[in-house]
């Protein structure tokens, strides 16, 4: 009862929000600069919220979603350039697409652990990387040219499924298991989870979403190269989830939107937005490892401050 | 001969991986530590003997020393700073504080003397040998030799030396040997200071031999090297260097054959393989994990 309230509660804020950004691009407040940094900030929050069911609720650290994310965006752009198609079809091909190389990648790679799957993502993202810079269907490294379709209504309604879905997701039967495997494998096997296909699962969702969002990027930045999706974009999307805490979702998106607002402000600097992401990471780390808001999500402070019952007792 | 000439390559490039795989193998032998930074060390002693090349026009062994000793220094600076408190933190934490610091380096590097790359200065004149049809130059002698050394050394440090069998005492139980009356955090760091010492002589034999450095350079054999490193056996000194000559012949043959844009890919699906079918690596034991 009270969490369907808080459902539509979320779902009529949202379609405000949208209503208004959309109002207001329409009175043509939010110029071209600020639409553009809201889609970005959208589609990083896409890719952060993907990421964060793989490795905040699951528990599987993934090296790799930058692969994901390449998929996305050359299958959506062979979709609309050389095939011609709609974008709506594009969109849809590049989250399938992705889910497909999610499974390749997951079925096998997820036996691993720890550091040892870490480093399996990476190589996979690496090889995705090279594929798409060997074949010159797509253009090699000089890249391929994309048009401008992505606007803030697809944006939205992506971001909006993508979020109503894993959040569904993580409070459901399936979220629950994911969530048991992230605190202890071994006795959530041992309690007749079936680990390994809720762990294929969550990697399949988190790279489909991821690439959603590659079409996204792709029909937003007029062109994609390969070298755009290699390690370091990786390693951004990673940042986006742990400075917002490892298994919040809310968290992932508040660190996404500032960290999104600071690349922006610095991007005629990029050594010093890197040299600023790399020490978040490191403090973090050393000083408050399990995140900003570790496994709490902004609606658990609400009930801190209302005092009502035990409202801290969430995910632990 | 073609193919004695190629595996000659290989080798010369293998031994470049292989001492940087020693470093990643024997800190994750003692810390379970994936050294993500240890790329940017290998970075900073090709920039160090650089500077004591052209600067201030030192020979091959002197800048190779000063290179290693301000490595080995910078590893244990990175080590007390950065890893010491993460003692007792899940491997995750202690792999993104890794991959934080390798940012850090590169991204401080860059910020200080911009991006561009640089010319190694050519040491001693570059001869030739024939050597069965192939032609062996003095630089990949020159590899071979130090490599082969650095190796010996090694060996010598970690079976026959008091703070060698420390270190093999902490990494097969850090709680044992503390009870022993073993200073832990000191093996530690001694650890890092060698792994970082031969990161920093590869840095500069990769120099002499590829004649260009940048500061991004770091990354791309960092990466091989954690491949050798995994593909030999993790934590297992021999497995590092074999299982660095494995990957740099088979690089160079994938080269050879044609495929050279591919030759990156050919080391990610060499470390597929063996993570999905003998994760514990070519020397590696099976051990099963204990609940």
């Amino acid at each position: 009862m009270k969490k369907s309230k808080q459902f539509w509660i979320f779902i009529s804020s949202s379609i405000a929000a949208y209503a208004i950004v959309q109002l207001l691009i329409n009175m043509g407040i939010l110029d071209d600069f600020y639409i553009n940094t809201l889609v970005f900030m959208s589609i990083n929050i896409m890719l952060a919220v993907s990421l964060h069911l793989v490795i905040g609720i699951t528990g599987q650290f993934s090296l790799g979603h930058a692969g994901f994310l390449a998929v996305g965006a050359y299958v959506s752009a062979i979709v609309t350039m050389k095939l011609q198609l709609p974008f709506l079809v594009a969109i849809l091909a590049a989250g399938v697409m992705a889910t497909i190389a999610g499974l390749i990648i997951g079925i096998p790679s997820l036996r691993l652990r720890g550091d040892y799957l870490a480093i399996a993502t990476l190589g996979f993202a690496e090889i995705i990387r090279i594929i798409f810079l060997n074949i010159e269907y797509v253009g090699g490294a000089a890249g391929m040219q994309v048009t401008h379709l992505t606007n803030w209504t697809y944006t939205f309604i992506c971001l909006f499924a993508t979020i109503v879905i894993i959040v569904n997701f993580t409070n459901s039967r399936h979220g629950r298991a994911c969530i048991s495997i992230r605190e202890n494998e071994i006795a959530a096997d041992a309690m007749g989870i079936n680990t390994t296909y809720y762990k294929v699962l969550a990697f399949a969702i988190g790279a489909f979403f991821a690439g959603i969002a590659g079409a996204l990027y792709a029909h937003n930045f007029y062109i994609i190269q390969p070298v755009n999706f290699g390690f370091l974009k990786s390693i951004d999307i990673l940042i986006y989830v742990v400075l917002g805490g490892l298994g919040s979702l809310s968290g992932a998106i508040v660190a996404t939107i500032l960290l999104t607002i600071v690349s922006t402000f610095l991007q005629s600097y990029p050594e010093t937005r890197m040299i600023i992401y790399s020490l978040v990471l490191i403090i973090v780390m050393l000083y408050r490892p399990k995140g900003l808001m570790g496994t709490m999500e902004i609606t658990d402070y609400f009930k801190l401050w209302r005092g009502s019952k035990g409202g801290s007792k969430h995910g632990q | 001969m073609e193919w004695l000439q190629q595996l000659i390559n290989g080798i010369s490039l293998g031994s470049i991986y292989a001492l940087i795989a020693l470093g990643y193998t024997m800190v994750y032998g003692i810390i379970k530590l994936i050294n993500f930074a240890h790329g940017e060390v290998f970075m900073i002693g090709a920039f160090i003997g650089y500077f004591c090349i052209a600067g201030w026009g030192l020979g091959l062994f002197p800048a190779l020393l000063v290179a290693m000793t301000s490595c080995a220094i910078i590893g244990v600076i990175i080590e007390r700073i950065a890893y010491k408190r993460l003692r007792n933190a899940t491997r995750i934490a202690v792999l993104i504080t890794a991959i934080g610091v390798s940012l850090l380096i590169q991204n401080g590097f860059i910020y200080m003397r911009g991006a561009q790359p640089e010319a190694y200065p050519a040491v001693f004149a570059n001869k030739s040998f024939a050597f069965f049809g192939a032609q062996i130059s003095s630089q990949s002698i020159l590899i071979l030799s130090v490599s082969i050394g650095l190796m010996i050394i090694l060996q010598f440090i970690v079976h026959k030396t008091k703070i060698g069998k420390a270190m093999r005492a902490v990494s097969y139980d850090s709680e044992a040997a503390k009870l022993m009356g073993i200073n832990v955090d000191n093996t530690i760091s001694a650890t890092f200071a060698i792994g970082s010492a031969l990161a920093g002589a590869a840095g500069v034999i990769f120099g002499i031999y590829y004649t260009k450095i940048d500061p991004l350079m770091g990354i791309i054999p960092g990466l091989k090297a954690f491949v050798a490193a995994v593909l030999g056996g993790i934590g297992i000194i021999p497995g590092a260097m074999v299982g660095g000559l494995v990957l740099g012949v088979v690089e160079t043959f994938v080269s050879a054959i044609g495929f050279s844009l591919w030759r990156d890919a050919a080391a990610f699906i060499i470390l597929i393989l063996i993570l999905i079918f003998k994760p514990s690596g070519i020397f590696g034991k099976n051990t099963r994990e204990k609940v």
